[in-house]
């Protein structure tokens, strides 16, 4: 990705971060949030990292921050604008952030060892396809030059980590269980 | 090209906020946000990382399945958050932080 895309997408994510913090509205800040996820989502494609930018926009901001405004238009939250912030945890939160930047570029000022980014050329996919079956949908990407990168995750995540996925499953359906009895239950 | 340098400070930039937001934010919604921001920023570094640790040529898969872990997490973790959100707003008719002191000794 082209340096000037970076910065234009980390901008975006920087500032839709930062209006979420200061917005006092809620549904301002949930949108805030929408605009953090899509800089965010940029930065995963220039990544290739295709998959994860894709499940980013339908995942975090088309189906949980929807999620996050229907609670908070459910909830009737008027009162919110005229409450005073007390100084005590605004300067609490402002000292542990500062400390937090500090150490942050205290570490990594010190450039770390593998700075540019190994290339994913024509040359170096092909001689990754070797490690496919041949004539095989990942193999044929590759041959031809493009990262498949569905076919990739996919491949990874049905071989070495099925497993894992199988109990995720199992925890999506406690979730989705437990969300039904929360909900249902009377409270007095 | 962005070194791995400029995608980790951006990552922990973007937890920084997050974590200000926590601390600072008394509305539970807003803070709720703020923990899906900071679990982004980590999603963020595992990217990056993944993209500049090669493996056989192809970025590093591995660390996109923990990506992939995590935001499927994240997603149960919303859904059963605001459920409790929603209970508790129901019996207390408040989400302010400063108003939930029933464990205070």
């Amino acid at each position: 990705m082209p340096s000037y895309l970076f910065w234009l997408f980390a901008t975006v994510m920087l500032i839709g971060g930062v209006a979420v913090v200061a917005f006092r509205n809620p549904v301002s800040s949930a949108l805030s949030v929408v605009t953090c996820f899509v800089g965010l989502a940029g930065l995963f494609i220039g990544l290739s990292a295709f998959f994860v930018g894709v499940i980013q926009i339908l995942v975090y901001t088309g189906a949980v921050m929807v999620l996050f405004l229907f609670i908070i238009m459910l909830l009737d939250l008027k009162d919110e604008a005229k409450r005073a912030n007390s100084i005590a945890p605004v300067a609490g939160g402002i000292a542990l952030v500062l400390a937090f930047v500090v150490q942050l570029v205290g570490v990594l000022s010190k450039p770390l060892p593998n700075q540019a980014a190994p290339v994913l050329d024509k040359a170096s996919m092909a001689a990754a396809a070797a490690g496919f079956p041949e004539k095989g949908k990942i193999a044929e990407s590759l041959n031809e030059g493009r990262l498949p990168d569905v076919h990739l995750i996919g491949h990874t995540l049905f071989t070495e980590y099925n497993l894992p996925l199988q109990v995720l499953g199992v925890l999506l359906l406690v979730a989705t269980v437990g969300v039904v009895v929360l909900s249902k239950r009377q409270v007095d | 090209m962005a070194s791995l340098n400029d995608y980790l400070l951006v990552s922990g930039l973007l937890f920084a906020i997050g974590l200000a937001g926590v601390v600072l934010r008394r509305n539970i919604i807003i803070v709720f946000m703020c923990l899906e921001l900071m679990l982004s920023a980590a999603n963020l570094s595992l990217v990056a990382f993944s993209r500049f640790n090669t493996v056989n040529g192809l970025p590093d898969y591995n660390g996109q399945m923990l990506v992939f872990f995590v935001i499927t997490v994240a997603a149960a973790e919303v859904a059963v958050g605001l459920a409790i959100i929603v209970a508790l707003y129901r019996s207390r008719q408040t989400i302010h932080t400063d108003e939930l002191t029933s464990l205070k000794g």
